[in-house]
């Protein structure tokens, strides 16, 4: 990814840019990653701003029975963190790719490499380092870490680490979330605000929360992109989303269901894609119509 | 971190929107728990309901054979036939007095989940336990008991089916229904405020211990020995000697020894490493090591926080017994003083005869933490009993 000379970073770019965004996910090696690689690309051509790719941890938290099951399949399938940055090394994406995985994750791909770099070392420390997996993701061409088991206060290593590779770090806000620790994960947060609709695990759902118009009132006053998931399936939902005042839309586990029952799954991804986007689009126009003498919305384009 | 840490080792590790309900837990047991009625009703639970103060008794054949004095403090004769009795009802009160009015728990061998069924059942609390298929097969009478008691058993099937995956179930039940629902950690592990929470609640062990001993020695003991899965029933009895002349020992799950690939003793073995896991920072088996133990308490990858920082500081001694070693002091107690340990406990009662060989302990104090008539169906096929 190129790294522009602006304050934007290629995530804020790509959402202010391509506004209102349509932000993806699925999950890295369900049920390969040979196959991760074609949806992505699916993803990419049906109009997908930025894409989340999952790298599965064997002890998630807070996922639903969906993104569960594939990272499941994906840990059948024998994905690693190293096979997951060969993928990632493989792809050449308009959207920029963004990692989501568990603290765990990032702490062992130090130590493992710690581990390795110092073989002949009388004192192994055993203290993991989160530099490593970084230093590599940003080799890789990644342009931001989601990790969900993170908490604000502890991400000070993390976020040196993101800020010296010129990485993003971006923190799920949940709907019950103000005040303190707010401003906590606001102060920590880059590329953009992770909008979690409704209290819960993931997984689709048929209505979006009135808590999305809550949290969104809340973080006006933040001059970060926000983007809302959790529970998002239909184009429908996208345009309610953005009608709230969202700037992206984020879906997940309406896209691994497609790929899990879907003959096709990489034409099914991309016209899902396409409808979310048009979704999108849809309700940063009436948000317009509504707004008539404010300052105009970026007018929405298409790619 | 402000608070809930055990120098580096444990917090918060939970995504946001768990982080709301955990400070308000915290809040919660900071005010109410600490407040005289509460102690009151909880002191007259654990006497009337629980059966405490437990025993402490003076193995006089063991202590014969080893020449030292071993002491045992019998939580196995609490009600349920474990420790687990403790926590659980310190947690349901703190629960129905905050307003909720269900529990959800987790449990591996089913004693957890008995302790929750019967607290649940005792104060008329909605009760569901989440179990690893693996673990509902293997501990089908558990299951039968918490049915009994009103509890709902949730099988579940990710994953190894076991008790990490149980807990993984359970923390997404919570994660949705925080607003009605208390996660009634069986052990010294997971986010704040959970270990130091389940720490003080089973520290009446100790207390009791440490009183007990007094007026049987006259003095403290020189070593106290405890089995340590996630750790409570060691912390348990650890946390009043924790500024006495008193020696700690960790017996960890060995499984096929700490030097192996199959254990549970990510403290006494040398490829454990720091690691994030259930929402704490602590130490965790090398990621070349399979989780194992021939004891269904003891099999967790993890450890407590708080022993973490124990062996860090150099506090308690931890070693990996073995399932041979384990078994062996599982039929010995049984064969020289007529109680049959946990297998868990056996843990303990096995590092406890290796102190005594070694000779540098005159007074021994093992933490019994429960009985083995749960362990009747692994001892029968090893020792051939049918």
């Amino acid at each position: 990814m190129s790294q522009e000379g602006t304050t934007d970073s290629d995530i804020e770019a790509a959402i202010r840019e391509n506004h209102p965004a349509l932000i993806t996910y699925i999950t890295a090696g369900d049920p390969s990653l040979e196959e991760t690689k074609e949806y992505v690309e699916a993803l990419d051509r049906g109009g997908s701003d930025l894409i989340e790719l999952g790298l599965p941890f064997s002890e998630p938290i807070a996922e639903g029975p969906t993104i569960q099951a594939a990272i499941n399949r994906a840990l059948d399938a024998g994905t690693t963190p190293e096979g997951f940055f060969d993928l990632v090394d493989d792809l050449e994406t308009e959207a920029p790719l963004l990692v989501m995985t568990y603290y765990n994750m990032i702490l062992q791909y130090g130590s493992s490499e710690a581990s390795r770099a110092s073989e002949s070392d009388a004192e192994p420390s055993n203290k993991p380092d989160v530099r490593p997996f970084v230093e590599r993701g940003a080799e890789a061409g990644l342009s931001g870490i989601i990790v969900p088991d993170l908490p604000a206060e502890e991400a000070d290593p993390l976020r040196e680490a993101c800020d010296d590779y010129g990485l993003d770090l971006v923190f799920i806000v949940a709907p019950t979330t103000e005040g303190e620790r707010l401003d906590r994960i606001m102060s920590q947060v880059s590329g953009f605000a992770y909008v979690q609709a409704r209290l819960g695990t993931t997984g689709a759902r048929a209505d979006v929360s009135g808590a999305t118009h809550d949290s969104l009132a809340r973080l006006s006053e933040y001059d970060v992109p926000k983007a809302v998931g959790f529970g998002v399936s239909e184009g429908d939902h996208a345009a309610e989303i953005i009608e709230a005042g969202a700037d992206g839309v984020i879906v997940g586990s309406a896209l691994i269901d497609l790929i899990a029952s879907s003959d096709d799954p990489a034409a099914a991804l991309e016209a899902k894609a396409e409808e979310l986007k048009r979704g999108a689009i849809r309700g940063a126009d009436d948000n317009a119509v509504e707004s008539v003498g404010e300052t105009a919305a970026t007018s929405p384009s298409e790619r | 971190m402000t608070d809930g840490t055990f120098d580096g080792y444990g917090g918060r590790h939970v995504p946001d929107p768990l982080q709301e309900p955990l400070e308000e837990l915290a809040a919660a047991y900071d005010d109410v728990a600490k407040s005289d009625a509460f102690r009151t009703e909880l002191r007259d639970l654990l006497e009337e309901f629980a059966g405490r103060p437990s025993p402490l008794y003076y193995a006089r054949n063991l202590s014969d054979r080893y020449g030292a004095e071993i002491y045992l403090k019998r939580e196995d004769l609490l009600h349920g036939g474990a420790h687990k009795i403790n926590n659980a009802l310190g947690q349901a009160l703190l629960a129905k007095r905050s307003g909720r009015d269900r529990l959800i728990a987790e449990t591996g061998a089913g004693q957890h989940g008995t302790a929750t069924a019967m607290v649940g059942a005792l104060l008329d609390l909605e009760t569901e336990i989440y179990m690893g298929k693996k673990d509902v097969e293997r501990q089908e009478m558990n299951v039968f008991r918490m049915r009994l008691m009103g509890a709902e058993v949730n099988e579940v099937t990710r994953g190894d089916q076991g008790l990490a995956d149980a807990v993984d179930a359970a923390l997404e039940d919570f994660a949705e229904n925080v607003a009605d629902t208390h996660y009634l950690v069986g052990s010294v592990v997971g986010p704040d405020p959970f270990p130091r929470m389940v720490r003080d609640f089973q520290s009446v062990i100790g207390r009791e211990a440490r009183e007990q001993i007094q007026e049987r020695t006259g003095g403290l003991p020189d070593a106290a020995v405890a089995c340590v899965g996630g750790g409570s029933n060691a912390i348990g009895l650890f946390h009043a000697f924790r500024d006495d002349p008193v020696d700690f020992y960790g017996a960890e799950g060995g499984g096929e020894g700490s030097d192996s690939t199959k254990h549970a003793a990510p403290l006494a073995s040398e490829t454990g490493t720091d690691d994030v896991l259930h929402g704490m920072k602590t130490r965790v088996i090398g990621d070349d090591t399979e989780v194992h133990s021939v004891s269904a308490g003891l099999d967790y990858p993890g450890v407590g926080p708080e022993h973490a920082m124990y062996r860090a500081v150099g506090r308690c001694e931890y070693t990996g017994i073995t399932d041979e070693e384990a078994l062996a002091a599982f039929r010995e107690l049984s064969e020289t003083e007529g109680i049959v340990p946990a297998l868990e406990s056996s843990h303990a009662v096995a590092r406890a005869i290796q102190l005594a060989e070694a000779g540098e302990h005159e007074t021994i104090l093992v933490n019994l933490s429960g009985r083995g008539d749960k362990d009747m169906e692994t001892a029968a096929s090893k020792f051939d009993l049918s």
